[in-house]
């Protein structure tokens, strides 16, 4: 029997998808009217006989992405959790169904599918972590390690002379030195000849045949920026967050990652034009500011989760830390090693490094240090200027002063 | 040829006659997509038999397949069509040769079909004797994004476009299906022009389904404890899991060896078949594949009981 056979019932069960699919908008799924045609178009096509075929017939319209998969089944079942919905689809789950979603109700019942979803995207933190707000009050004045949850206010960290530098970031531009890709692009002082636009211009004029030539494009690698926000770092925070929103949009292909004692991916929130816009979305996902640092922790996640997906094609690391770390630097060796191996150049940004008595003492900067292909000091504008020079030179030797570092690690050790 | 499956059921059981060990889940997209005319995109770890579903279809349909294997500048030349530009050579040479040729002639003399050299997704596109082929376009992560723009296009419209003979479309649009690793996210748009689905890992029993079916000697003690190691491997905290194919390889390997039962140390000398970086194997070797052995012996035992 097909679904569409009563035409109240069709009504119904389309006005219940229609409704599922804006449901889905409104948690932040991108689906459009043209989205919701289709999966009419496919529950008549897949039949309503088993709940399964329905779940996974809705599942390929609407999900496109693996981290989509979860709120989808979390939607799904909340929504349609009516499990007469297995039995009667059309005479008897439908209607009462609907009468679920009758207007007034429909406000609580969003706010119930929030709070369903609402485990999905916290099932990164552990539970302890969420302590009662007063804790996370003496926290903060006691200068503690203790993960702070509550989110950091931009405006207290703001200082007047910050503004100009900030302004100056804000103006920057990394000319990143670009390797060759394997297309062409018609050069005349190309080396190579170009066979299929040599042919379309011998039609046109006649005589010899004109041989025109070809050279190798060249294409900047893609940039990811690990940058640490734990308390130590608070200081430089809001200055290395406009550095990655000036990187961010002034090029393809940046990734930004900021961690303290877990890892957020930022790249979506940075891509805002508006510069305040931006820090401002960015510092919604961030829950750690001005904690404890985990390094090594927030490098295997990073390594084992985006290591693959955002180091393809060459691409050169920024990381800014200062490498100290509350763990003991557990794991860092081991996660560096990784990452160096993955990218085609490792740079570490160390606010530290503005001391002259500077040594790489601690735990932590002695387990990142050998596995750097530069270290540089990141504290005022000319230091960044500098990183820029390096950047857009390709990396033809190793980093005089990096190597003097690592040559006194050794000997220390 | 063979007609497509008229129902979920339908592509199940044609699935499991090429030998496809597939979920509902899987048989319910790919059905979808075979009768909405929509491209299939398969997205899932390394080794879980993404690329197996299109060769599996185009058998088991007895349609010819296709296949586009992607890779970083990835460009029309290789990927739709190319000008056979030696033979347009000469054939320009003789012409001058005999003399007193008309250029607008010689011109589509040489730009003719016969001059034309036709990669896969051209292929795809012209009426083949075999029915509609199915179009494999593998590891679409790895291609550059100008290419995945240029995909688009001939997804959405099924047609190319060469400048000197026109525009070619396809009567019937080819099966399509896109895979990749996931080593870059997939531009929105082209995803939304597809369905959707992600292969995971298989649970113990279909993978043991899929062992009987894909290693047919292997006994079933052996198959039991291959399935139980890898799945187990699957939970540990390495930086590659081994995948299906990693499965199969393995237990071919055991059969090969005449092993009839897994120990320690067979464990160990095969563990590079699993597992495919030096820390993984580094980590697992020794006590804890031992360990992980003894656990699931552990296990076995008292499910016979």
């Amino acid at each position: 029997m097909s679904v569409f056979e009563a035409n109240e019932a069709e009504g119904r069960l389309v006005d219940n998808i229609a409704h599922f699919a804006r449901t889905l908008r409104r948690v932040g799924m991108p689906i459009g009217p043209g989205r919701v045609i289709e999966a009419l178009r496919a529950v008549e096509a897949a039949g309503v006989r088993r709940r399964d075929d329905f779940y996974w017939t809705l599942h390929a319209v609407f999900v496109n992405r693996r981290d989509q998969r979860e709120l989808f089944d979390q939607a799904f079942h909340v929504f349609w959790r009516n499990p007469r919905l297995l039995e009667k689809m059309l005479s008897m789950l439908l209607p009462t169904a609907a009468e679920e979603f009758e207007p007034e109700k429909r406000k609580e019942m969003s706010r119930r599918l929030a709070e369903a979803l609402q485990p999905a995207n916290d099932k990164h933190g552990k539970g302890e972590d969420q302590e009662p707000p007063e804790i996370e009050i003496e926290a903060t004045l006691t200068f503690s390690d203790r993960e702070l949850l509550q989110k950091r206010d931009f405006e207290q960290m703001s200082q007047a002379e910050a503004d100009e530098a900030i302004r100056a970031i804000d103006r920057m531009r990394l000319e990143v030195a670009e390797p060759p890709t394997r297309r062409f692009k018609s050069d005349r002082q190309g080396r190579r000849i170009d066979m299929r636009n040599s042919l379309r211009r011998a039609l046109r004029n006649p005589g010899l045949i004109g041989l025109q030539r070809k050279s190798v494009r060249r294409r900047p690698p893609p940039l990811v920026v690990l940058c640490d926000i734990s308390g130590s770092m608070s200081r430089y925070t809001r200055m290395f967050l406009h550095f990655m929103h000036a990187l961010i949009n002034d090029r393809d292909r940046v990734h930004c990652f900021l961690f303290g004692t877990r890892l957020s991916n930022v790249t979506r929130q940075l891509r805002n034009r508006d510069v305040d816009m931006a820090l401002e979305k960015a510092s919604e996902l961030v829950e750690d500011w001005s904690g404890g640092t985990r390094i090594g922790a927030c490098l295997h996640e990073f390594n084992r989760f985006w290591a693959r997906r955002v180091l393809g094609q060459g691409a050169v690391v920024l990381m800014i830390t200062d490498g100290l770390d509350r763990e003991r630097a557990e794991g860092i060796e081991r996660e560096m090693e990784r990452l160096h191996k993955s990218c085609s150049r490792l740079i570490w940004l160390n606010p530290l490094l503005r001391y002259s008595g500077f040594a790489p003492k601690s735990q932590g900067i002695r387990a990142i240090l050998p596995h750097v292909d530069e270290f540089r000091p990141v504290h005022n504008l000319e230091s960044l200027t500098a990183l820029a020079q390096s950047l857009s030179q390709p990396q033809a030797t190793a980093h005089r002063e990096t190597a003097r570092w690592q040559a006194g690690l050794k000997e220390v050790a | 040829m063979s007609k497509p499956p008229a129902s979920i059921e339908d592509t199940l059981e044609l699935l499991s006659r090429g030998k496809y060990v597939a979920d509902r889940s899987l048989a319910t997209t790919l059905f979808l997509s075979l009768k909405l005319g929509r491209p299939l995109f398969v997205e899932g770890e390394a080794g879980v038999g993404k690329t197996e579903i299109a060769k599996v279809l185009a058998e088991t349909l007895q349609r010819p397949l296709i296949r586009l294997q992607c890779y970083e500048g990835l460009d029309i030349s290789s990927a739709v069509y190319e000008w056979d530009y030696a033979r347009q050579m000469v054939e320009i040479r003789l012409a001058e040769a005999q003399g007193g040729v008309d250029r607008n002639v010689l011109g589509d003399e040489i730009f003719a079909e016969k001059f034309l050299i036709r990669r896969p997704l051209l292929k795809a596109l012209e009426p083949a004797a075999g029915g509609v082929p199915v179009l494999l376009i593998d590891e679409l992560d790895r291609a550059d994004e100008p290419f995945e723009a240029f995909l688009l296009e001939v997804l959405s419209d099924f047609q190319v476009t060469i400048p000197e003979l026109g525009t070619i479309k396809a009567d019937k649009p080819p099966i399509v299906i896109i895979t990749s690793n996931r080593t870059r996210e997939i531009h929105d748009a082209l995803k939304r022009r597809c369905f959707y689905h992600w292969v995971d890992y298989p649970d113990a029993e279909r993978e043991r389904a899929i062992l009987a079916a894909k290693v047919p000697g292997v006994r079933e003690r052996l198959s039991n404890q291959v399935v139980a190691v890898v799945q187990e491997l699957r939970r540990a905290d390495l930086f590659k899991v081994p995948g299906v194919a990693e499965t199969i390889d393995w237990a071919t390997a055991l059969t090969e060896l005449n092993v009839l039962e897994l120990d320690p140390d067979t464990l160990n000398n095969t563990l590079g078949v699993l597992l495919k970086y030096q820390d993984d194997i580094q980590k697992m070797q020794g006590s804890e594949a031992a360990a992980i052995l003894a656990r699931v012996n552990n296990e076995l035992a008292t499910a016979v009981n």
